[in-house]
C-alpha cells in the first residue's frame, strides 16, 4: 500500500493503475457502492479537489459516520476514521480542537449528519468549529433498505412509508445558514467540474463549511419511487437543477419532481470558535 | 471535428488527444462514462467482465481531447485519460 502524500514517478501509467490510486485503499476495491450510484463520483471529486489544492494529504483527516458514505473513510488513503453513527462531527470537533493546524473533514450522508446527529450538526454550525462537512443526500437511508429520513421529501416513497412521506424535510442549505455555518453550497452529483471547485475553495477557509450533494440512490430511493437507473437521476438532474448563486436558501426547497436550487449560498468570513477561545483567554490574562 | 469554414486561428491551436484506459474489472456498467462524453468516444462493448457488466471501450480513440469528464464522473475509479505529448503523437500518426 503506498502511503499518503507519495509522490508519484514520471514513469509512464500502467493501464491497471488508476492516478487516483495513490489516495485510496487499492486493496478495497472495487467498493461496495451500487452500481450508479453518485457517490463515487463525489469522491472523485473530492480527491481532485485535494490534489488540485496542493495540501499535504498528511495534513488532513476524514471522518465518517455509518451508512453508504461512511464508507468513505475506509476508502481513503488518508487518516480517516469510522464512527458511531452521528458522531463524525464530535469526533470532528475533538480533533480539530486539538490539533488545530489539521483540516478536519467530515464526509458522511445525511442519515448520519441531520438525522441521528442533527443535534451534532446544528451546534458545530453554532460554534462555527473549523470542519468542513460534506453531507451527500441521496434522500434515504440507502444501507439500511431505503427508509423515510428527514431529508425524504413529502410524497416520496420509502420501505417506511409505503403511501409516501407525510414528514417536512429538511432544507439543509437553510439549515446550515441558520445554524451559522461560514459556507454553505449545494451541488448534484452530475456538476463534478463546480462541485470540484467548490471544495477546494471550501478546503481552504475556516470556520464551519457545509457542502451538500444530491446524488442517486439507484437502488433504495429510485427504485421506490421509480426513478430509473442512476443515469435516469442524472439525466433528472440536468434537466431540472437550477444554478442560482447567492440565492435565499429558504427557497431551495427540494420536492419530488420539482426543480432542484443548486450553487453557492452563503460564503462569510465569521470568526470561528478558536478565534473566540483566544480572544477570551486573552482577555482573562489582561490583553496577553 | 467538421467545420463550417476553417477557422483563423487554426494553424496556432493544436487539438490535444488523450489515450483512454479501462480498468475492465472494475466498471459496474453504470454507463455515465458513455453517455456524458462530449466528443462521443465511448461504448458500452458486448464483452463481459468478471462481475458480469458491460465495461465501455474507447470506439473513437483518435476523437478524445483528454477532458477527463470520464474520469471524474466514474464512479468505480476505474477509467482514465492520459494526454498524449505532442513530440509522441508527431510520431504516431501525420498532421490531418
Amino acid at each position: 500500500m503506498t502511503t499518503p502524500g507519495e509522490v508519484t514517478t514520471a514513469e509512464p501509467m500502467a493501464p491497471e493503475q488508476h492516478p487516483m490510486s495513490r489516495f485510496l485503499r487499492e486493496d478495497r476495491m472495487p467498493h461496495i457502492w451500487c452500481s450508479s450510484c453518485g457517490l463515487g463520483t463525489t469522491l472523485t471529486c473530492f480527491i481532485m479537489a485535494v490534489v488540485e489544492s496542493g495540501i499535504d494529504p498528511k495534513d488532513m483527516a476524514v471522518i465518517s459516520g455509518i451508512g453508504c458514505t461512511g464508507r468513505v473513510a475506509g476508502y481513503l488513503n488518508f487518516d480517516s476514521f469510522h464512527t458511531t453513527h452521528g458522531r463524525a462531527i464530535p469526533f470532528a470537533t475533538g480533533l480539530a480542537l486539538a490539533n488545530p493546524d489539521l483540516r478536519v473533514v467530515v464526509y458522511s450522508g445525511d442519515g448520519d449528519l441531520v438525522a441521528i446527529g442533527g443535534n451534532h450538526f446544528i451546534h458545530a454550525a453554532r460554534r462555527n468549529m473549523d470542519i468542513l462537512c460534506v453531507c451527500v443526500n441521496n434522500f434515504t437511508y440507502g444501507m439500511t433498505g431505503g427508509q423515510a429520513g428527514p431529508t425524504t421529501p413529502i410524497t416520496a416513497k420509502a420501505t417506511t412509508a409505503p403511501y409516501g412521506s407525510y414528514e417536512y424535510p429538511f432544507n439543509i442549505p437553510y439549515l446550515a445558514v441558520a445554524s451559522g455555518a461560514n459556507y454553505v453550497a449545494r451541488w448534484t452529483a452530475l456538476h463534478m467540474r463546480r462541485l470540484k471547485n467548490s471544495f477546494r475553495e471550501a478546503i481552504n477557509k475556516k470556520g464551519f463549511r457545509v457542502i451538500e450533494i444530491i446524488s442517486p440512490c439507484p437502488t433504495a430511493f429510485a427504485r421506490k419511487n421509480r426513478l430509473g437507473t442512476g443515469l435516469d437521476v442524472l439525466k433528472y438532474y440536468h434537466a431540472n437543477s437550477i444554478i442560482q448563486h447567492g440565492a435565499d436558501p429558504k427557497d431551495a426547497d427540494i420536492e419530488m419532481g420539482g426543480k432542484i436550487i443548486v450553487g453557492k449560498f452563503l460564503d462569510v468570513d465569521r470568526p470561528c470558535y478558536r478565534d473566540y477561545v483566544t480572544e477570551s483567554i486573552s482577555r482573562q490574562l489582561g490583553g496577553k | 471535428m467538421e467545420f463550417w469554414r476553417k477557422p483563423l486561428d487554426a494553424d496556432q491551436v493544436k487539438v490535444p488527444h488523450g489515450q483512454i484506459y479501462v480498468i475492465k474489472e472494475r466498471c459496474k456498467g453504470c454507463s455515465f462514462c458513455v453517455e456524458y462524453c462530449p466528443r462521443d468516444v465511448l461504448e458500452m462493448s458486448e464483452e463481459f467482465n468478471k462481475k458480469g457488466y458491460h465495461p465501455p471501450v474507447a470506439v473513437r480513440q483518435e476523437d478524445c481531447v483528454a477532458c477527463g469528464l470520464c474520469e471524474l464522473i466514474c464512479p468505480e475509479f476505474a477509467i482514465h485519460v492520459e494526454l498524449i505529448k505532442e513530440e509522441e503523437e508527431a510520431t504516431q500518426k501525420p498532421e490531418v
